[in-house]
């Protein structure tokens, strides 16, 4: 009796779609690890010494993996284990700097003979626990500073100590668990913000410092005037503004020109016509303001007004405007420092090559070059199973873990990495349509941050392998060459999937 | 408009696939850059090899230039059949080697695929033009131009450094910077301005089809960028100078450095036995040779080896003592053919008795030096003999032991100077710990004091300047190559400038008092050159003791600083000074006298063999 209700409430409370997405990923990295090897390593796919080989290795152990959490272990450990589990992988992310190996320039691996396992894989489970857990509990609330802060000290850990070790890419994964944050109820305005600063970043390093400031301030009046306290008038004069702003450059450069004879040739000729040229005017001082200073100084002359009316209507939105304004322009003048003088070597160098800032074809960009060149030249419907010519010459770099996604695309094509996307996203859109139906706040936290991570990836890994992303070496999930990183995700899946149908098996 | 937050996610998640969805197609479908052609072509990147920087002296000889030499290139999936004893003939090997090549590539055929091997390294220009004549009938087989290192001046293999292919540990160190296949400066100048020498590597694309054979430039080699040509470097060096004392330390082993002491530079600096030039070029074909020869040419002595000083670090305490005030030039210390305070150690040879600094210098004292000590470490001071000797230890430091000096000569070492915490551990408190007469032996230079020859001679360079030193380099400024501010600053000790003239006069009665006078390094005496110097005899606990000296020449105008090391070499008087007068006369006077004394002693110099004397095991 008891049998025949387990068998049938497994049936029907599982989402096997999930799990068949799942197979369906895994099936697809395998056959490509093939493809990508399978001309320098001219073996069986089932070849034990192969990558292709190891790797069915290491999707069979997945399964028994997911096997284990899905029929042995008891659902509800993971709530109770969550704190100590995340404790320890703690430990092993900094144990892993002094007792690791060094691989590629950072020391992020264990090696156990001929196994390499990798803390910061598995520590991204136990933190997804461990926020599930603490946001679980009922007097739990994003929007209180003092809960807002544990949870960001949860994330916060881990990635400090994964940057440590400098593994850039696995610490930015941690970005991500925002949208969970969101879901739980943290203020959008956290999204908009991170949004501009990279925006922010991006334009200062590509235009220049006056763009970057002037889109911050038009964003910042935009997002005002959505936010429902400021009317049309106040949305007109910051239009005026913004113009008059826009135009300003040029016209100074104007103004320069008529008032000093030679103004425009300043910069580019050598030192000494400079000097005459400055020498010649009474005007020259005029060469000193930029006008740079004219829109920060503009701007600030605005702010006690700003200032004085958010007091006035005790509007919190605009004095935060003003706040993030300023930081805002903190993080313009910083940004140049930041660039050459915090980020290492080589990730300024791609990022330079991914803004175009420089062009490098057999340096740094070559990578991303040989990437896309794979990717482009499949064309439509590819050029067939095994018939990459890129692929099977070895051009691309790290093609069978991280640049994984260049053999669908040479082989398969655009209908190849629709599929492939579009798989990840029914995988990403089921955990969260589950994790929505959920009672369980612990099983939906812990959904969305499942969700979050599987989103990450996928988004920095693509994007990487087609220059969106400058070159930051994560895994594609599933799919990538890699034992630790497959059985991470399995895990970080099954999990979900048990506490999923531990809660449906009851109705 | 009121969407929940989980919507919200989800349009964002699909807006993001659209995103990469987007830019997918726009690679594959309607941009076609990225599609060099229907028929499965891809790009080829030839990369264009830079040549190195050259290397100058100080006078503009180049010391380490470019020749060109030839591989031969074989791309095994291109060979057919061909007249293996033709070949063989033409490239100057045997069947064999060639049989066990095409044996060796196809049994690699898998992981060789479409690439080149290179068969045969560096074949000289003749052997090459034999080989173009008749090349059409070996396809598959082809010549590429290489620029490799050139010597004119054996100015020795470990002072130049090599130049070699990376390897696995090197491009880790060097991320981002060099692939497999480049060549970088190892050890020596070459690795010291490995980043000025080196140039920028450039590149020709060319398309290639599916057979991978090459069609055509790539956009008519729009993108193609052309190589960028090493910096070349001047360096500090004097090639005759050089080359001169390479001669001299034939058949011994030790070191000779030679410093300028207006300026720091480097102006000659042996280590024997070394590499030979010869083998530079080629390496990694001589790497286990070199690498087995029991002397350890790799080893640079003089940067590296930690050498006890012996008498010349008389001159460290004799300074000490002067700037403490625990010594004054006219203290009187008796000398009982040894320390007359315990058992007559250490021992010394027959002079009169009592004597001051100035006699002591000259005819080095081990009992005078050994009261100096003495009274510096047991100046009431300081509370113990702890402190006093901490304060001994700063002194020496600020004179450059102990401690790297910061050249611009990689893999510089800093030798061992003893501490207070040091003679705590060896000698432990419970069982009676230590006192003066258990360290006495630091004051002649021995026991725990470890000095590299590059520090001895920035000692003597120190002296030539009356108290201050520029830290010694290799490398001059000169358009477009920088030198750190540092090596162009002067570096005082804790020994006031007053302080050093006081023993010049001792340094200089030593080489100019003439024979049986008492000086020790009567030897060294050139007319007309003003030698000052100290001789220092070390003991070796592998052999006859090693033999050392320091000088500078003229005494009041220096032009030169030396120090010479030779390892087992008997007293400082028998080897060290007439090889380091040698040097200073021909750095002076350009050449050696001309008359019968001077001509002998170079002979019996350049004859000197001590190599059997030295232990290898």
């Amino acid at each position: 009796m008891e049998e025949t209700f387990k068998a049938r409430s497994m049936k029907q409370s599982f989402d096997w779609k999930l799990v068949l997405i799942y197979l369906l990923l895994v099936l697809i990295g395998w056959l490509n690890i093939y493809a990508s090897i399978h001309s320098s390593e001219p073996n069986g796919i089932l070849a034990w010494t192969s990558r292709s080989g190891k790797q069915f290795v290491w999707i069979l152990t997945a399964f028994g993996l997911a096997g284990l959490i899905v029929f042995v272990l008891p659902p509800r450990i993971w709530e109770s284990a969550s704190i100590p589990l995340y404790i320890g992988v703690l430990f092993l992310l900094v144990a892993v700097i002094f007792l690791g190996v060094e691989v590629k320039g950072s020391r992020s691996w264990f090696e156990f003979g001929p196994v390499r396992f990798q803390p910061a894989e598995v520590s991204k489970i136990t933190t997804s626990l461990v926020l599930a857990f603490l946001m679980s509990r009922p007097n739990f609330r994003i929007t209180k500073l003092k809960d807002f802060l544990t949870a960001a000290a949860v994330i916060g850990l881990p990635m400090l100590v994964i940057l440590g070790e400098s593994e850039t890419g696995s610490a930015l994964v941690y970005v991500g668990f925002i949208f969970m944050l969101y879901r739980e109820g943290l203020s959008g305005w956290f999204l908009v913000v991170l949004g501009m600063a990279i925006l922010t970043f991006i334009l200062t390093l590509t235009a220049s410092p006056y763009t970057a400031i002037l889109v911050l301030i038009a964003l910042i009046l935009l997002f005002n005037f959505l936010n429902g306290r400021r009317g049309w008038k106040f949305m007109l004069l910051g239009i005026l503004y913004i113009l008059v702003m826009a135009l300003f450059p040029k016209g100074w450069n104007l103004l320069c020109e008529s008032l000093i004879p030679g103004a425009s040739l300043i910069g580019t000729v050598d030192p000494s016509v400079e000097m005459s040229i400055r020498q010649a005017s009474s005007w020259a001082f005029l060469l000193r303001v930029k006008p740079l200073y004219f829109l920060i100084g503009s701007a600030l002359v605005c702010l006690p007004f700003l200032l004085r009316l958010a007091y006035r209507e005790k509007d919190t939105f605009l004095s935060l405007s003003v706040l993030a304004f300023l930081a805002g322009v903190v993080m313009v003048f910083s940004a140049d420092f930041i660039f050459n003088n915090v980020l290492q070597d080589h990730q300024r160098k791609r990022i330079e090559v991914l803004l175009g800032m420089k062009e490098d074809p057999a340096g740094v960009g070559y990578n991303v070059n040989q990437s896309m060149i794979a990717i482009g030249s499949g064309g439509a419907f590819g050029k067939g199973y095994l018939g990459g010519t890129q692929t099977t010459y070895g051009f691309v770099p790290e093609q069978s873990t991280d640049f994984i996604f260049c053999t669908v695309g040479e082989e398969w094509g655009f209908a190849g990495c629709l599929v492939v996307i579009v798989l990840y996203v029914m995988m990403i859109w089921r955990i969260i349509q589950d994790a929505e139906k959920s009672r369980e706040a612990f099983t939906r936290i812990y959904g969305y941050c499942v969700a979050s991570c599987l989103f990450m990836h996928l988004f920095i890994n693509i994007g990487m392998t087609i220059g969106l992303m400058p070159v930051i070496g994560i895994p594609l999930p599933l799919m990538s060459y890699g034992g630790s990183s497959l059985w991470a995700f399995t895990v970080l899946i099954f999990i979900f999937v048990v506490l999923d149908h531990e809660e449906k098996k009851y109705f | 408009m009121d969407l929940s937050r989980k919507n919200k996610l989800l349009i964002g998640l699909v807006a993001v696939a659209v995103i990469l969805l987007a830019k997918i197609f726009y690679i594959q479908i309607i941009d076609d850059t990225y599609k060099i052609s229907a028929e499965n072509n891809s790009m080829v990147y030839e990369i264009i090899y830079p040549t190195r920087g050259v290397i100058y002296d100080r006078n503009g000889t180049i010391i380490v230039g470019n020749k060109v030499a030839y591989d031969i290139l074989v791309t095994p999936r291109e060979v057919k059949d061909f007249d293996t004893l033709m070949l063989a003939q033409v490239l100057d090997t045997s069947v064999t080697f060639i049989r066990d090549k095409m044996a060796e590539y196809r049994r690699n055929r898998k992981r060789i695929g479409f690439q080149s091997m290179t068969m045969l390294r560096q074949i000289p220009t003749e052997t090459y033009n034999r080989f173009a004549e008749v090349q059409y009938q070996f396809p598959g087989f082809k010549g590429q131009v290489r620029s490799i290192r050139d010597y004119p001046v054996n100015a020795g293999g470990n002072l130049l450094g090599y130049v070699s292919e990376v390897d696995a540990a090197y491009l880790k160190a060097h991320p981002d910077e060099y692939r497999s296949g480049d060549y970088a400066g190892r050890t020596g100048i070459e690795a010291a301005r490995e980043k000025d020498l080196r140039g920028v590597k450039g590149y020709h694309i060319f398309l290639r089809n599916s057979h991978n054979q090459i069609e055509q430039p790539y956009k008519d080699g729009e993108m193609d960028k052309e190589a960028i040509p090493g910096h070349d470097i001047v360096t500090t060096i004097d090639a005759e100078l050089q080359q001169y004392g390479q001669r001299l330390m034939q058949n011994k082993v030790g070191s000779v450095v030679a410093i300028e002491p207006g300026s720091g530079e480097i102006l000659a600096m042996v280590s024997s036995p070394g590499i030979d030039v010869s083998q530079l070029a080629d390496f990694s074909r001589h790497y286990n040779e070199i690498m087995n020869d029991p002397y350890k040419p790799m080893f640079n002595r003089a940067v590296q080896a930690p050498y006890p000083p012996g008498s010349v670090f008389k001159l460290v305490n004799g300074l000490i003592g002067l700037q403490e005030g625990t010594l004054r030039p006219d203290s009187m210390f008796p000398c009982a053919h040894g320390y007359p305070l315990a058992d007559h150690r250490p021992g010394c040879h027959g002079h009169k008795s009592p004597i001051n600094l100035e006699e002591a210098i000259m005819m080095s004292c081990n009992s005078y030096f050994t009261f100096a000590l003495r009274d510096i470490l047991e100046n009431k001071k300081y509370p113990d003999m702890d402190a006093a000797l901490d304060k001994w230890h700063e002194y020496v430091e600020s004179m450059g032991f102990g401690r790297k000096l910061g050249s611009d000569f990689p893999s510089e070492l800093g030798g061992t100077i003893p501490t207070s915490k040091l003679y705590n551990r060896l000698y432990k408190k419970e069982l009676g710990g230590w006192k003066f007469n258990t360290i006495k032996s630091i004051s002649i230079g021995q026991g725990e004091v470890g000095v590299t020859p590059m520090q001895i001679a920035n000692l003597a360079a120190t002296v030539a300047n009356r108290g201050y030193y520029y830290i010694p380099h290799i490398v001059k400024e000169s358009p477009g190559i920088e030198i750190d501010p540092k090596y162009k600053e002067r570096q005082y000790t804790m020994v006031d400038t007053t302080e050093y003239k006081k023993v010049i006069q001792g340094m200089w009665r030593a080489v100019n008092s003439g024979a049986g006078m008492g000086g020790t390094a009567w030897a060294a005496h050139v007319d007309g050159l003003d030698i000052c110097g100290k001789t220092g005899t070390a003991q070796n606990p592998r052999g006859a003791d090693n033999s050392v000296f320091i000088c500078f020449a003229p005494k009041d105008d220096p032009k030169i600083a030396i120090a010479v090391y030779v390892e087992n070499g008997g007293f400082g008087a028998t080897w060290a000074v007439p090889i380091a007068s040698l040097l200073v006369e021909k750095y002076l006077k350009g050449e050696i006298a001309d008359n019968p004394a001077r001509k002998a002693v170079e002979q019996r110099v350049l004859d000197g063999d001590l190599m059997s004397r030295v232990k290898t095991d």
